[in-house]
């Protein structure tokens, strides 16, 4: 329950950040996930580099339609309203969902889309809105789209050289409704099964179903999901073909009930 | 690593390996043993001390993340007047018995007074989700915090 022996660097750029991590270095944001696997020892970086105070790192900024997150904003700060507008509700209402005050006080938005945990909250939402991951590498930035972005399990489109420092998502109209489902026996726990559906005037519906032990689900035209939920939820989690029937109906039930909420 | 950190109000310098977290820090190199451990993984929330004015897991913090940083542990809040409410609250409900995860509970209970004044007994029990208890079976906690929220929206009004 104790950590190995690392070295700890604290870079206070953008540069010497991504020297470290050329040279090997874990990034390491809020450590509200690397922390217990460092302290379980599933991590052994030789060192860390701590991320929190790069310029830039935490906060939102809007230019015109887009909202920039930085990757450093923490969970809690996002339920406590740093996003505007329709948006900003709904990601408040996602991000009071994720673990614990204590833990979103520190976790970062940008920290869990990195780590690409399937089960985690911003992996079953963020895909379903429209934007981009900011990835920042030695040739400059890259925008990734969302929907594009968690690969696999702890597996994301960032590569080695590279660091995520914001998520870029287009503010939403008032009108757009949002519908979500996660199936936790406590609040706090990792989901089970994780859906959402946003629809929004002038675009189709997208929606995500999440926390498969897979990358997420996207399903970019969700139409027939949201003109009849119970038909298209059984038959979209019945083409996944998960292996414990319990799981299959967390699914088909997670994704009818974010379907019906949007409506 | 050398690091200094400000706890319970005094300025603290301490060298430490990086690998240590605030919890083992507190506990071994400024012997303030109120903070307690269980899990080490961010689940039980004994460790939970005020970071920065909120609070967080102090398992989860290692040494480095503590560098600046300005810490409450529940030997800090002596002279804190809802820490006293919740005090007297936690005695006349019996929300301990053994105490092991009073200090967290402490911590979190003034947070949940202090930023939703409005809490009902539905959110309270949502808020303590993270602080686990093996003695009380919580009806005595949640009792104690819920009287402290209407003792002070009774005072505000
Ligand atoms: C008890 C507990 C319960 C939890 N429950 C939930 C839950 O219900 N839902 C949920 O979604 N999450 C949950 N979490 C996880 C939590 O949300 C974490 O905060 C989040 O997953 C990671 O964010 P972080 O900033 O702490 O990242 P860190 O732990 O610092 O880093 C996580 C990983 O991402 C990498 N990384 C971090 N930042 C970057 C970056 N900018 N660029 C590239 N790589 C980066 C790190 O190297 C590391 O591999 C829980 C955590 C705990 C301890
Ligand atoms: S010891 Fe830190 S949360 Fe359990
Ligand atoms: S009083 Fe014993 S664990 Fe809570």
């Amino acid at each position: 329950m104790k950590p190995a022996p690392f070295a700890y660097a604290r870079p206070d750029d953008w540069p010497a950040a991504l020297a470290l991590l050329a040279e090997g270095a874990r990034p390491v944001a809020g450590g509200q996930s690397l922390g217990p696997m460092l302290n379980l020892r599933l991590a052994l970086p030789e060192r860390v580099a701590d991320l929190r105070h790069l310029p830039g790192y935490a906060g939102v900024t809007v230019q015109g339609e887009t909202v920039r997150i930085g990757a450093g904003t923490t969970h809690a700060a996002i339920e406590d309203g740093a996003v505007p507008g329709r948006l900003g509700d709904i990601l408040a209402g996602v991000a009071r969902r994720i673990a614990y005050r204590p833990v979103r006080n520190r976790g970062t938005i940008g920290g869990s889309l990195a780590h690409a945990d399937p089960a985690a909250d911003w992996v079953a939402v963020l895909p379903a809105l429209p934007g981009h991951a900011v990835a920042l590498g030695p040739a400059g930035e890259r925008r990734i789209p969302l929907a594009a972005f968690v690969l696999g399990v702890f597996e994301t489109a960032l590569r080695g050289d590279e660091l995520l420092c914001a998520i870029e998502l287009t503010a939403l109209p008032a009108g757009t409704r949002f519908g979500h489902w996660k199936f936790c026996r406590k609040p706090g726990e990792f989901s089970k099964a994780t859906a959402c559906v946003l629809a929004r005037p002038g675009a189709p519906p997208t929606a995500v179903l999440a926390a498969l032990d897979a990358a997420p689900l996207v399903i970019a035209d969700a139409a027939a999901l949201l003109a009849e939920p119970a038909a298209e939820a059984a038959r979209i989690a019945a083409a996944l073909a998960l292996d414990d029937p319990w799981r299959a109906a967390l699914a088909r039930t997670a994704l009818r009930r974010a379907a019906e909420a949007a409506r | 690593m050398k690091i200094t950190l400000t706890v319970n109000g005094a300025a603290a310098t301490v060298q430490v390996e990086p690998r240590t977290h605030l919890a083992d820090l507190l506990r071994g190199e400024l012997l303030l043993t109120g903070t307690h451990l269980g899990c080490e993984h961010g689940v039980c929330g004994a460790c939970t001390v005020e970071v920065d004015g909120a609070p967080a897991r102090s398992c989860l913090m290692h040494a480095g993340a503590c560098d600046g940083a300005s810490v409450c542990t529940i030997e800090g809040f002596g002279e804190d007047a809802v820490m006293a409410a919740l005090r007297e609250g936690f005695s006349a409900e019996h929300a301990l018995q053994c105490g092991y995860c009073t200090p967290g509970m402490l911590v979190v209970a003034r947070d949940i007074v202090l930023r939703l004044p409005d809490a009902d007994e539905a959110r309270v029990r949502e808020e303590l989700a993270g602080n686990l208890c093996r003695c009380t079976g919580y009806r005595g906690i949640v009792r104690a915090i819920l009287g402290v929220l209407a003792a002070r929206r009774g005072a505000a009004t």
